[in-house]
């Protein structure tokens, strides 16, 4: 027989407001087993713990209930306390008495009652724990960022600085993300390429850091400390030791010449030839052919680059080849882009060349840009008089219908930037912003947005635009209200600017299905606690990094980055992670061989083993199945998928959860 | 007071729109082009509502300058649709005149020189099913 002490902690008011706690102490003092029971306004702090550990000691205790938060929260500190006293730490449980009682209930008398009837089934399982031993699995010291913008740089960085191998998987050609193609950068305007390409050639040189870019994930097996990952490795058509860089396939394709091929990183603005390079300062300085759109892939006929090439580089034999690299941690930093505007079409993006979004405003402005860092209109190439710059579009919105639900955060920020360095260029500008709030937290960024209004006289209007009309002249009707001047506005610009709602990477959502990790209902990752797990996924071993986990601004992201980097290397700096030991175990001798359990393992921890058994005096060779307890996490799929009942899950059995039923509706 | 809560849940049921979901960001004044006859602009109907002036808002001229062109309805990012909600005090006051519903073979009779048009057009909206 155990010997159990029960603690029931207030927690503050948060339980005890709800739940009588004096009176489970006294209800549950006599369940069996039961020698002790107490209850503490915080069992959690280091005078509960202390109260806990007197009673292990005093009482002899061989089991714990602690009727406290979700074992989420502190299953761990009360197993480190019963551990610190000389008991086994799975000889705890917690009975959730705050979010699955406290919290969701009014009527105190209820909550009361439901308290007890959870205390009573952890202590009716206590009563069955036996004494477990933790594992040992090896960690793979070597870690995966997914995206290589800012984010994934960033923490690619610090992880190899602190002497780690680390592999970067990005889609694109070239690595840098978003801020490659922004100008310049808020609160500070230094040049985004001045800031970001150093970086990336850090990044390209550092032994430490593996590049793969023009690759996908493909596939990702096993668990923290021991990932497997597919990487598909694109076939770039280019010899990557062979080509110099010297950028003379993309002179000479016939196709940039004819302009058909929209340029990705000028956001169409321009237009790109089939073998390119997204940017000057790609990295890696190698092209890749764009085979959908390239001449001789379509034909058979062309093949100018490969003649030209001075030194053979390009190579049309090319395969997409699949690499499987070993990791023991996996970083998202899979980023961001901005929402599709078809739904809009009161601001007539569709519809007219000189309605742009910020991003292509960034890359007009971007002296490596289309205009050559002249700002035009694209209809007529005319310096633009008048602009009006429409914020929160898709943002702030009730409905999926509508838009996104949340602030995109960075707008405010960005359009204060976009105005004022129009203004610095061109002063007889006219510059309108029409906000619905100007949101700028941040160290001296509220100072950025006044200096906006107060240095350059940028108009901020309150009142969101309602609807953009092209006029036959060319110039953009804008009708809106001054809502606080009480005035219906209709203003005539030349080109009006639209801050489109930021949405995660549309690729994430296939990532993060690979990775078992979570999302939430607009696609950004969802960490593992908002306030105190941040860049950490609820699923160990995986990290997030930048816009991924939400909107965020650069100087946010870095720190993000800085913080999930410090993670993984807390992670790969162990040699050994302690496994968790309520695994699954087959009793042979009920065994049938059936193989649903391995049907249904996620794990694929299940194999099948013949074995002699003895069965009435007849030997005889039965298939069974067997556990591979490092593949093993736990979930108890088979235990439940198991038609003879030969399945059991350690700490979990099966006699265990049905006790604890019979507890409950005793 | 029990009145007023009653008259603002019955805005809430006509139109079936959540005053409190308003953000205050004017699209709906942009978009209005009735703005300069109004004296409670479209933006300002939630907040009428929520405040318990039923009265104000079911008397102002507003009320009856709405077109029911239905752009706010469209556009409120929001969904809070400042038309419907002007809409429902519109037919508070209808209701209290005539009845509750509206029966398509009732209206001949009703067409009078007195009822504002646009009442008519959000009523057909309302009740063409």
């Amino acid at each position: 027989m155990q010997k159990i002490g029960v603690f029931v902690c207030h927690c503050g008011t948060n339980i005890a407001a709800t739940v009588d706690v004096k009176k489970v102490v006294e209800l549950v003092r006599y369940e069996p087993g039961v020698v002790f029971a107490d209850d503490y306004m915080y069992m959690c702090s280091e005078a509960g713990q202390e109260k806990i550990i007197e009673a292990i000691k005093e009482y002899g205790l061989t089991g714990l209930v602690i009727c406290s938060c979700s074992p989420r929260m502190h299953e761990k500190t009360f197993r480190a306390c019963a551990e610190k006293a000389g008991l086994n730490p799975y000889m705890v449980e917690v009975a959730n008495i705050r979010e699955q009682c406290s919290w969701i209930h009014k009527d105190r008398e209820e909550a009361t009652k439901k308290a007890v009837i959870l205390a009573r089934a952890a202590i009716a399982k206590v009563n069955l724990n036996t004494p477990l031993k933790e594992g040992e699995s090896p960690v793979t010291k070597r870690a995966l960022v997914i995206g290589g913008g800012i984010a994934g740089i960033q923490t690619a960085l610090d992880i190899a600085d602190a002497g780690y191998q680390v592999d970067i998987v990005e889609k694109e050609p070239s690595i840098g993300g978003r801020m490659s193609q922004f100008d310049k950068t808020f609160p500070t305007l230094d040049c985004a390429s001045c800031i970001l390409t150093p970086k990336m050639v850090e990044v390209n040189q550092h032994p430490n850091i593996t590049l793969y870019t023009y690759s996908e994930v493909e596939k990702v097996s096993g668990y923290v400390g021991n990932f497997d990952v597919d990487i598909r490795k694109k076939a770039r058509s280019v010899d990557f030791d062979k080509c110099t860089g010297c950028g003379e396939c993309s002179t000479k394709c016939p196709l940039g010449k004819i302009g058909k091929i929209p340029s990705e990183f000028d956001r169409g603005l321009k237009n790109r030839p089939a073998i390119y390079m997204p940017f000057a300062q790609a990295v890696p300085a190698v092209p890749v052919i764009d085979r959908e759109n390239c001449t001789y892939f379509k034909t058979g006929k062309c093949g100018v680059c490969a003649k030209i090439c001075p030194s053979k580089a390009v190579d049309y034999e090319q395969k997409d080849e699949i690499v499987t690299v070993k990791y023991g941690a996996i970083v998202v930093a899979t980023g961001f882009d901005i929402i599709n505007l078809d739904k809009f079409g009161e601001y007539a993006y569709n519809e007219s060349p000189d309605v742009i979004t910020s991003i292509e405003l960034e890359r007009l402005m971007n002296a490596a840009g289309p205009t050559g860092g002249h700002l035009e209109r694209m209809s007529d190439h005319k310096q633009p008089k008048d602009i009006v710059f429409i914020q929160c579009v898709g943002s702030r919105c009730d409905s999926e219908e509508k838009g996104k639900p949340y602030c995109s955060k960075v707008c405010c920020m960005y359009t204060a930037k976009h105005a004022m360095l129009i203004k610095d260029h061109w002063p007889d500008t006219n510059i309108t912003v029409f906000y619905i709030d100007v949101r700028t937290p941040g160290k001296n960024f509220d100072e950025f947005y006044r200096r906006a209004v107060e240095q350059y006289h940028v108009n901020y209007i309150k009142g969101q635009v309602g609807k953009v009309k092209p006029q036959p002249d060319g110039s953009l009707m804008v009708q809106a209200a001054d809502l606080l001047d009480g005035k219906q506005i209709n203003m005539k610009a030349d080109m009006v600017v639209l801050a489109a709602a930021v949405e995660p990477n549309p690729g994430v959502r296939k990532i993060a299905t690979m990775l078992t990790a979570s999302i939430d209902n607009n696609n950004f990752l969802t960490e593992a606690h908002a306030k105190l797990r941040p860049v950490e996924s609820p699923t160990a071993g995986i990290f997030l990094s930048g816009m991924a986990q939400g909107p965020k601004d650069i100087p946010e992201t870095v720190s993000q980055a800085g913080a999930a980097a410090v993670k993984v290397i807390g992670l790969l700096a162990k040699d050994k992670l302690k496994t968790n030991p309520c695994t699954a175990q087959c009793d042979t001798l009920l065994c049938n061989g059936c193989s649903t359990c391995a049907n249904v393992c996620p794990y694929g921890a299940i194999t099948y083993d013949d074995v002699q058994v003895m069965d009435h005096g007849l030997r005889e060779t039965r298939r069974v199945a067997q556990v591979n307890l490092a593949l093993c996490q736990g979930c108890g799929a088979c235990t439940s998928a198991c038609p003879s009942g030969a399945m059991d899950l350690q700490g979990f059995s099966n006699r265990q959860i049905t006790t604890e039923v019979d507890a409950i509706c005793r | 007071m029990a009145n007023v809560e009653k008259q603002v849940q019955l805005i809430k049921d006509i139109s079936g729109s959540d005053p409190y979901k308003c953000m205050r960001c004017g699209k709906c004044s942009a978009s209005c082009p009735s703005y300069n006859e109004m004296d409670i602009k479209p933006h300002q109907f939630a907040s009428y509502i929520i405040r318990g002036d039923i009265d104000e808002l079911v008397e102002s001229k507003a009320a009856w300058k709405c077109l029911s062109c239905f752009a706010c309805i469209e556009r409120c990012p929001r969904d809070v649709q400042p038309g419907k909600l002007v809409d429902a005090a519109r037919q508070i006051v209808e209701r209290q005149r005539e009845g509750d519903y509206l029966q398509p073979d009732e209206i001949p009779a009703l067409l009078d020189p007195e009822t504002p048009q646009q009442l008519l057009v959000s009523a057909f909206r309302r009740y063409r099913r």
